[in-house]
């Protein structure tokens, strides 16, 4: 059954061959709640895609659609040229997922969550038992392997559940926010660990909720809001549309902020953001330059602040944040906030207006 | 009743930024080993729907195993019933409490189990909730493997209860007429016909929304199917209406053919009854369960 189905999806496109993920006008609605709506997709194999967007914008209902575990509402869905409506079992055999809340069962040890998907593969006992621990020394699990899985650390179980996704060495892995909760180091962890899947030849489906992952990953990205996509390039040509960058500023005294942000505006050509921290503010450098470019400028307006006599406490220029996307691409910003962020990324709050 | 189920007892609390164990803080993801355990030769055959079965048992197991709180359900809750209604009753409906205890245990060995099955239906709610399960429907196997799993680690469980149920009589003085033999042949037929019985709650914990409900429910459909039954006493006492019921309802026919069994008196009719009706609840519910599990 399993061959006819791969001869079928053979015949049926040879423009496909080539894309791991195709999807035209794939939705899904709960009930009046359009989760997804109408997103196109056409993701090449053999690299890291990212679907960035903010919490309930579809990235999981949408990986969760092209993972065969929901089923679409309209539009149509192909992994690999198999339709996941119509032949998932040749989708499942080919992809793996990593959901956004950890995939393993907390109750048994790392090694027995390995050993159990194993043989749900096929493997038998002895093989399995190898697998089992040839992953677990891979991922840095093997002191950990006879621990239940709910003692874990928030960085050990997320890594037994991509050793736990590439169990069957998919050709396509999922990745459904990997990092959200996690401390700046296991987060490099896990940046490693999918650099060295995708350099095998694995392509990987990440979503995330930071400009930053997605711009050190992948090699093309979607942005989607409210189910639909509403921008979809490499990074640089979505921060190019972005702007270049962000300057962070901290003042020592909070009574010098209005000057400050006039020298900003001055010196940048940038809107200044009031932050609402009362001695902080941003400006975004928008007029589409090269980094450099907006390192440059950064740097004179930290002298043109120091010639104005304001005391500096911090100055620094960073990505674009997703907020900073998001403005940019949709003009208003990405609505919820995540408090659970603790990235890096500098993260600008509105002042209120 | 006690509702030590394993997620309850396993406390399901997030701790998403603990650091990490000083042996493993180290940890630099390697390309070369990772591309390694990537390439690992051809992948093996699907597994056998039978294989992926006892594969799942095998994971319930392991739970008991882990989180042995569970099958306090199925020891005390069991010993709880029997002293309780051999005490109450015995005296009052039978002269004495060893003469009761002969009508009863057979019974009660059938309540308690029976009512144990339930759990079932929690524990599938519960692992429902949890991202593992979206792992497991992500793979390649035969779909009712997972449910399949749960009932092979509950009948473990149920026999667990009976024998415990069964030392306790011995214990109390119940002395079978079928013997050996007549013995474990009514237990095994109980515990085959819970197994069929469960695919009811399977539905239901697929079905309801939350551990209450399932427990509710549960609740709702086994007072009246255990309590309602010659287990506690003839129903030739009853209403008219009530024997009715009782002549319908299959736990009383199980009662009715496990007793014989334990009796050393074999009620083929009574035998096909519960074949029968155990066919039906796994044709009838294993469909239903294998529906809502595809459709979630
Ligand atoms: N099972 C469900 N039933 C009803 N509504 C749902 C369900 N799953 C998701 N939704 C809704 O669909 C929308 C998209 O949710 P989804 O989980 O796909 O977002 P997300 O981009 O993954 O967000 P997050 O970053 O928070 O994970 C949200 O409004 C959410 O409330
Ligand atoms: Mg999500």
């Amino acid at each position: 059954m399993e061959t006819t189905e791969e001869k079928g999806a053979a015949a049926m496109s040879e423009r496909t061959a080539e894309l791991a993920i195709e999807t035209s006008q794939l939705v899904k609605t709960f009930g009046d709640n359009r989760a997804v709506d109408g997103i196109d997709l056409a993701v090449p194999t053999g690299a890291v895609y990212g679907v960035l967007g903010p919490n309930g914008a579809g990235k999981t209902t949408t990986v969760r659609m092209l993972a065969t575990l929901l089923r679409p509402d309209g539009g149509q869905a192909r992994v690999f040229g198999h339709d996941v409506l119509r032949e998932p079992n040749a989708v499942r055999s080919r992809v793996s997922l990593t959901g956004q809340y950890a995939s393993v069962d907390e109750d048994l040890t790392g090694a027995e969550n390995l050993v159990l998907l194993a043989r749900l593969l096929g493997h038998r006992k002895p093989a399995a038992r190898d697998r089992a621990a040839a992953l677990l020394a891979a991922f840095g699990l093997e002191e950990a392997a006879d621990r239940q899985v709910k003692n874990y650390s928030g960085g050990m179980r997320r890594r037994l559940d991509i050793a736990a996704s590439i169990l069957n060495t998919p050709d396509l892995l999922f990745l459904d926010e990997p990092t959200t909760g996690l401390d700046p180091r296991s987060r490099s962890q896990v940046w490693d660990i999918v650099r060295a899947v995708v350099a095998h030849g694995t392509t990987v489906l990440l979503t995330t909720q930071y400009m930053e992952e997605a711009d050190r990953l992948a090699g093309r990205i979607a942005v989607i809001d409210h189910g639909k996509v509403i921008a979809e390039g490499t990074p640089g040509e979505l921060k190019s549309s972005v702007g270049a960058g962000a300057v962070h500023v901290r003042l020592r005294e909070a009574w010098q902020r209005e000057q400050a942000r006039q020298v900003l505006a001055r010196t940048l050509d940038a809107q200044v953001q009031l932050d609402a921290d009362p001695v902080a503010l941003t400006a975004r450098i928008m007029d589409g330059g090269t980094r450099d470019r907006a390192a440059a400028q950064a740097s004179r307006a930290l002298a043109e602040l120091d010639e104005a006599g304001i005391t500096v406490d911090d100055f620094s220029l960073g990505q674009p944040s997703l907020d900073e996307v998001f403005l940019a691409l949709t003009g208003h910003p990405a609505e919820q906030a995540d408090d659970s962020e603790q990235d890096g990324e500098r993260e600008s709050v509105e002042a209120a207006k | 009743m006690s509702t030590a189920s394993p997620g309850q007892a396993t406390g399901t609390s997030e701790s998403p930024a603990r650091t990490d164990q000083p042996a493993v803080r180290d940890y630099v993801p390697s390309a070369e080993t990772i591309a390694a355990v990537l390439s690992p030769g051809a992948r093996p055959a699907r597994p056998s729907a039978l294989s992926a079965s006892v594969t799942f048992g095998w994971r319930a197991m392991l739970k008991i195993k882990h989180v042995p709180e569970q099958l306090f359900d199925v020891t005390a809750f069991p010993i709880m019933m029997t002293l309780m209604f051999t005490y109450l009753f015995g005296g009052a409906l039978a002269g004495s409490t060893r003469e009761y205890l002969q009508f009863l245990l057979p019974g009660i060995m059938v309540m308690s189990v029976v009512m144990t099955t339930m759990y079932t239906g929690v524990t599938v709610n519960n692992d429902i909730e949890k991202g593992v399960f979206d792992r497991f429907r992500s793979l390649p196997m035969w779909r009712p493997a997972p449910m399949v799993g749960y009932l092979l680690g509950d009948m473990f469980r149920y026999t667990m209860g009976a024998t415990v149920i069964l030392v306790l009589g011995l214990v109390l003085g119940f002395r079978p007429e079928g013997g050996v033999g007549g013995v474990l042949a009514g237990m095994a037929l109980l515990v085959a016909f819970s197994f069929a019985f469960s695919w009811v709650w399977t539905m239901f914990g697929l079905m309801l929304r939350s551990e209450k409900s399932v427990m509710g429910t549960s609740m709702l459909v086994l007072f009246p199917l255990t309590f309602l039954s010659n287990i506690l006493v003839d129903p030739e006492t009853m209403p008219g209406w009530l024997q009715v019921f009782v002549d319908v309802n299959p736990v009383a026919h199980l009662v009715a053919a496990v007793r014989g069994l334990m009796a050393g008196e074999v009620d083929t009719g009574e035998l096909v009854w519960v074949t029968a009706s155990g066919g039906v609840l796994i044709v009838v519910f294993g469909t239903l369960t294998m529906r809502l599990y595809n459709r979630k």
